[in-house]
C-alpha cells in the first residue's frame, strides 16, 4: 500500500506491506535509526515520536496508520547543524543519561509532555513520563532535566 | 515483533466502514487506535485477515451534551475525554479515568469506544460506563441499535457487537455530587490488579468492578445493602458477592476479593456516600 508522510520536515513517499510498524519503516525503509526499538510492547517508549505533534510509540503504529501524517524523531528536533533543542540541552546540561538507550524516547517523550503542560511540578513531570522506562534507573536527573528545560529562558520549545 | 499478513482497507465513512465488515467477513476486526489490538496481532494471539480503519472517521470523535446524558463519539480519544470541558462539567470521573488509562503516549492514540469494544475486564473505562448505566450504540448493515451497558459484555473480550456491526457511540448519565475511581496497581503503567467505580447518577450510587471477572461488573449486593440503609463499610464487605476474580501473576483470587473490599469502601467514603 502506498503512504506519504512527513518526517522531520522532509517528505517521504513509499509502497509497504500493511503490516508493517511504524517504527520499522522509520528505522529500516527511510534509515533514521535514532529511534530504538526496546521492549517492543508499548511498555517502554524506546520508540517514541510526535504524530501530528503528539508523543507516540511507533512500535504500536502501523506505518498505513501514519499515511498522511507529519512525524518528528529524535533527529527532527534539531537543524543538523544548528544548536541543540532545548529539551536536548537539557539533558546534557542535568547528565540525564547513562547507556543511553531511553534517551530518544525520553527526550520526544519529555517535549510532548511540555506542549500539554509548559510548567509542570516535579510531580507531574515523573507521571508525564510514567510511558518511558530507564533500565539505568536514571530517572532523577532526567526529571531535573525536563524541569531545567520547561524553566529554561524563553520557556519550553 | 510483526503481526501475520492481513488485508488493510480504510473508511472513509460510518456506511463504508460497515460494508467493509460485511464484505470482508468475521474475521475481519475494526482499527481504532490499535493500542489493544495491534499488540494482540504483535504476539499473534490475534490474527484477523483484515483491518477496517475506521480511525480517521472524526465524525465519531465528540462530547456532547445530550440532555440527561452524555453523548460521546466513539472514537474519542482518552486524551481528548481527560480535557473536555463537557466532562469536566456532566461527568468528571470519565476524564479522571481516562487520565489513568496507561500512559500519554498510549492515551494519545487509545480511544473509548476501542477500550469498550475490545470488552477486556481490567480495562478501566468499560466498569466505568457500566457506573454510569452506559447506553452503546451499535450501527450495523439493518441500522442502528442501542444496548445497555448491563447487556453489552458478554464473557472475556467478548461484546454485544456483531461482525458486522460498528460501535458509534456511548452514551452516558450524568453525574450528581460525589465520585470516586478506584485503580490498585503495582506499577503506573499497569492495568487495574482491582479497580472500582462509583458514582452517583441519581440517588443511588453504582458500584462498578474492574478485573474481579469474566467481565466488567456492577457490585450488586454492595448497591442494595446501600439501599437497605447500610453504612459504607457494612456495604463493602459484600463486595465481591458474585464476583468471580481470576489468580495470575499480579494477585490470587482471595486477594483480589479483599481489594475488591477495601476499595469499595474506600470508594464509598471518598464519593462521600
Amino acid at each position: 500500500m502506498k503512504v506519504s508522510m512527513t518526517i522531520n520536515g522532509r517528505s517521504v513517499d513509499a509502497d509497504v506491506e500493511p503490516r508493517t510498524l511504524l517504527v520499522h519503516f522509520i528505522r529500516n525503509d527511510v534509515g533514521l535509526t535514532g529511534t530504538n526499538v526496546g521492549c517492543d510492547t508499548t511498555n517502554c517508549g524506546a520508540c517514541t515520536i510526535l504524530m501530528d505533534g503528539e508523543s507516540v510509540k511507533s512500535c504500536t503504529v502501523l506505518a498505513v496508520q501514519a499515511d498522511g501524517a507529519s512525524i518528528t524523531t529524535i533527529e527532527g528536533l534539531a537543524e543538523p547543524d544548528g544548536p541543540m533543542h532545548p529539551m536536548q540541552e537539557a539533558f546534557r546540561e542535568n547528565h540525564a543519561l547513562q547507556c543511553g538507550y531511553c534517551t530518544p524516547g525520553m527526550v520526544m517523550a519529555a517535549v510532548s509532555l511540555l506542549q500539554e503542560n509548559p510548567s509542570p511540578t516535579e510531580a507531574e513531570v515523573r507521571e508525564g513520563l510514567e510511558g518511558n522506562l530507564c533500565r539505568c534507573t536514571g530517572y532523577h536527573n532526567i526529571v531535573k532535566a525536563v524541569l531545567a528545560a520547561a524553566s529554561a529562558p524563553g520557556g519550553p520549545k | 515483533m510483526i503481526p501475520a499478513a492481513f488485508e488493510y482497507a480504510r473508511a472513509g465513512s460510518v456506511d463504508e466502514a460497515i460494508s467493509l465488515l460485511s464484505e470482508h467477513g468475521e474475521d475481519a476486526k475494526v482499527l481504532a487506535g490499535g493500542h489493544s489490538l495491534l499488540p494482540l496481532m504483535k504476539l499473534r494471539l490475534a490474527t484477523p485477515s483484515a483491518l477496517i480503519d475506521v480511525g480517521r472517521l472524526q465524525e465519531l470523535s465528540y462530547v456532547r451534551d445530550a440532555g440527561d446524558r452524555i453523548a460521546i463519539g466513539a472514537l474519542t480519544r482518552h486524551r481528548d475525554l481527560q480535557v473536555s470541558d463537557e466532562l469536566a462539567r456532566s461527568a468528571p470521573i470519565v476524564s479522571h479515568v481516562a487520565g489513568l488509562v496507561g500512559d500519554p503516549q498510549v492515551r494519545h492514540r487509545g480511544t473509548i469506544g476501542g477500550s469498550v469494544a475490545h470488552g477486556d475486564p481490567a480495562s478501566d473505562l468499560p466498569a466505568v460506563v457500566l457506573a454510569l448505566d452506559g447506553e452503546l450504540v451499535i450501527r450495523g448493515p439493518a441500522g442502528e441499535r442501542v444496548v445497555p451497558a448491563s447487556e453489552f459484555f458478554h464473557g472475556f473480550l467478548e461484546t454485544a457487537i456483531g461482525p458486522d456491526e460498528l460501535l458509534v457511540e456511548i452514551r452516558l448519565r450524568k453525574t450528581q455530587g460525589g465520585w470516586s475511581y478506584q485503580k490498585f496497581n503495582r506499577r503506573a503503567q499497569d492495568w487495574a490488579t482491582v479497580g472500582v467505580a462509583v458514582a452517583r447518577t441519581d440517588g443511588t450510587p453504582a458500584v462498578a468492578l474492574v478485573n474481579m471477572g469474566a467481565t466488567p461488573l456492577r457490585a450488586a449486593a454492595v448497591e442494595s445493602a446501600l439501599a437497605a440503609g447500610a453504612s459504607p463499610a457494612e456495604a463493602a464487605e459484600s463486595a465481591a458477592e458474585g464476583a468471580d476474580p481470576s489468580s495470575d501473576i499480579q494477585a490470587s483470587a482471595e486477594f483480589r476479593r479483599h481489594l475488591a473490599r477495601v476499595l469499595v469502601r474506600r470508594g464509598l467514603e471518598e464519593a462521600g456516600v
